[in-house]
């Protein structure tokens, strides 16, 4: 194949240029937010800014707008996140190493509440929240959003287990090591590279997430970034649209970082959907 | 003295039957914490939702203080109410328009179309891709509001072409919405199609290059089958995300305008919060969960784990 024919080459530039097409029409869209964040007179149209500057930024860069909700977002997803990969290493540990009569019933049930849409049990948990007295807790609210991703840490972080040879544990348990000493210090450094990346990807999927903070909790200084920008897009009148896109600039900005980080480990995630053979 | 060694065997026995099976409660005692945590905030609501759909529990006034038992009330509501099943029409229309036909296929022809062409354009044409992906679901949807609107892009460009414009999400606000969620969720099935085919021999294509068999002919009987496994769980997956997808359509239209684009979880939303009937909400969601479980239902049998 080193030598193309001219028609394969013809239909190549074809694929291409629809390629190009494509990624324009995906870029189109991203414009206005570029442009708008640094135009202080910004509108929902898109043009260039007659005064490009940092103004919006300027405008925004306070405790009250940006810094309290981005910490609250810090804490809030965070601990989520830290909740989810310590409870999911624990739970897959067992799942993937002894074989009892309930390991298949509980990844069946597992896999089957990956697909379950949350949105549709935001009303009830609110009705339970309620009972409790949880409405308006970051803690709780945090340990919620960590359930929410158990399921399908749980299922990937299971199959990093798998992939752990048992020989070496093996030996730990003949030296005395209980299970927990294993886990801790033979299982748990040899899969770090796969919890990080789950840890990371549960981070990212509550920092996005607007519903459940949304419902559950209530007072200002207590909503992360991905709710305060909505107040501010729906409370005022006339919207500060410049000061809106610069904002949503700040509020991207550590998920796209992030994204960046896992983005080439995150290709074995993708795998495992294709390994599954019908 | 037999008699004795017997029972005491009999007794070292059931000794080492307990021990093994307190060994095995020990065992599964790191589960205990995802255990609690599913029940209480997964199976607790849904156990609660049942039960409270035959409620007439509200946020504020009589049902808030006492919520009572109504029966079916709320089904035979639920059922006779044109707004839903309004919603459930515009449900299955958004799941299908930008997720099975939008996402899916999108996301196929760009993977395919990546395939042989030079790093540089499938990295940049990636990364933009991906990009629309990664932003938070309400970044995306401001971009779209603005994009739509009547000053918009989208209506500054079709001027430039001699055309009217109009504002999109007065006018066609299902369209607009799932046209959002395809840009923002095409990356997915990009990204699940472009491992898939990497896993297709080269020679298989080839050979049948030599048999004579056109593109399509290649891509319909060869290609195509080969990352079938990968087709359905992927189909599966964009399904169940796109069947909760709330946050988008709440922030670019609300739902409106009147229910124009009122799918489920904005309607649960609406009645269960706006118009305060928690009941009533509950009733809807819990028609949205028993979809949900259908299709995952389906996933979990297509996946098989631990086969």
């Amino acid at each position: 194949m080193s030598v193309d024919s001219p028609r394969r080459s013809a239909s190549g530039m074809v694929c291409a240029v629809i390629l190009v097409l494509i990624a324009v029409a995906f870029l189109a869209p991203l414009l206005w937010l570029v442009l708008s964040c640094f135009d202080a007179g910004a509108q929902t149209s898109v043009k260039l800014p007659e005064h490009p500057g940092l103004d919006n930024f300027r405008a925004v860069l306070n405790t009250d707008t940006t810094w309290r909700p981005l910490w609250n977002g810090l804490l809030l997803c965070g601990g989520s996140a830290l909740i989810t990969v310590v409870v999911a290493t624990l739970a897959a540990y067992p799942l993937s190493r002894y074989q009892t009569r309930f390991r298949k019933p509980f990844l069946y049930t597992v896999l089957f509440a990956t697909g379950l849409p949350i949105t549709a049990i935001m009303v009830p948990v609110y009705g339970v929240f309620l009972r409790l007295q949880l409405v308006d807790s970051m803690p709780a609210t945090a340990v919620f959003l960590a359930t929410t991703s158990l399921p399908f840490a749980i299922w990937l972080i299971k199959g990093f287990i798998d992939n752990v040879p048992l020989n070496l544990e093996e030996a730990a348990w003949v030296d005395g090591a209980t299970p927990m000493r294993a886990l801790r210090h033979i299982v748990v450094p040899l899969i770090a590279p796969g919890m990080s990346v789950v840890l990371i990807f549960t981070f990212i999927q509550a920092w996005g997430n607007f519903f459940v903070p949304f419902i559950l909790l209530q007072s200002p200084e207590k909503l992360p970034a991905s709710v305060t920008v909505f107040t501010f897009f729906g409370q005022y009148g006339s919207v500060a649209y410049g000061q809106l896109a610069a904002y949503s600039v700040l509020y991207s900005m550590p998920v796209v970082v992030l994204y960046l980080i896992v983005s080439r480990t995150m290709g074995g995630a993708f795998r495992f959907a294709g390994a599954a053979k019908g | 003295m037999a008699v004795t060694h017997e029972a005491a065997g009999a007794v070292g026995r059931r000794a080492l039957a307990r021990r093994a099976r307190a060994a095995g409660a020990t065992r599964h005692l790191p589960l205990a914490p995802a255990l609690i945590l599913l029940v209480l905030f997964f199976l607790g609501p849904v156990i609660w939702s049942v039960y409270s759909s035959f409620t007439n529990a509200a946020l504020t006034g009589e049902g808030a203080a006492s919520p009572q038992w109504v029966g079916l009330e709320n089904f035979r509501r639920l059922f006779s109410d044109p707004n839903v099943s309004n919603g459930i029409w515009l449900t299955v229309v958004f799941v299908l328009g930008s997720a099975v036909i939008g996402q899916n296929l999108l996301g196929l022809a760009i993977a395919l179309l990546m395939r042989g062409r030079s790093k540089t354009l499938r990295g940049i044409v990636g990364a933009v891709v991906v990009s629309a992906w990664v932003l938070p679901e309400v970044v995306s949807a401001f971009i779209w509001y603005a994009f739509l609107g009547q000053d918009g892009t989208l209506n500054a460009v079709m001027k430039f072409f001699g055309m009217s414009g109009q504002n999109w999400l007065y006018s066609d606000p299902m369209l607009a919405v799932i046209i959002a969620n395809i840009w923002r969720g095409t990356a997915f099935s990009m990204l699940v199609y472009n491992a898939a085919l990497a896993d297709v021999p080269s020679d298989v294509q080839e050979a049948a290059a030599l048999d004579g068999a056109t593109g399509w002919r290649r891509l319909w009987s060869v290609t195509l089958p080969l990352i079938r496994a990968s087709i359905v769980t992927n189909l599966m997956l964009i399904t169940l995300q796109t069947l909760s997808v709330f946050t988008l359509i709440y922030v670019m239209t609300a739902g409106g305008p009147g229910f124009a684009s009122a799918t489920l979880p904005v309607l649960m939303y609406q009645q269960a919060f706006k118009f305060s009937e928690i009941g009533y909400g509950t009733a809807i969601s819990l028609l949205l969960l028993v979809i949900g479980a259908v299709f995952s239902f389906i996933y979990v049998r297509v996946l098989k784990p631990g086969a």
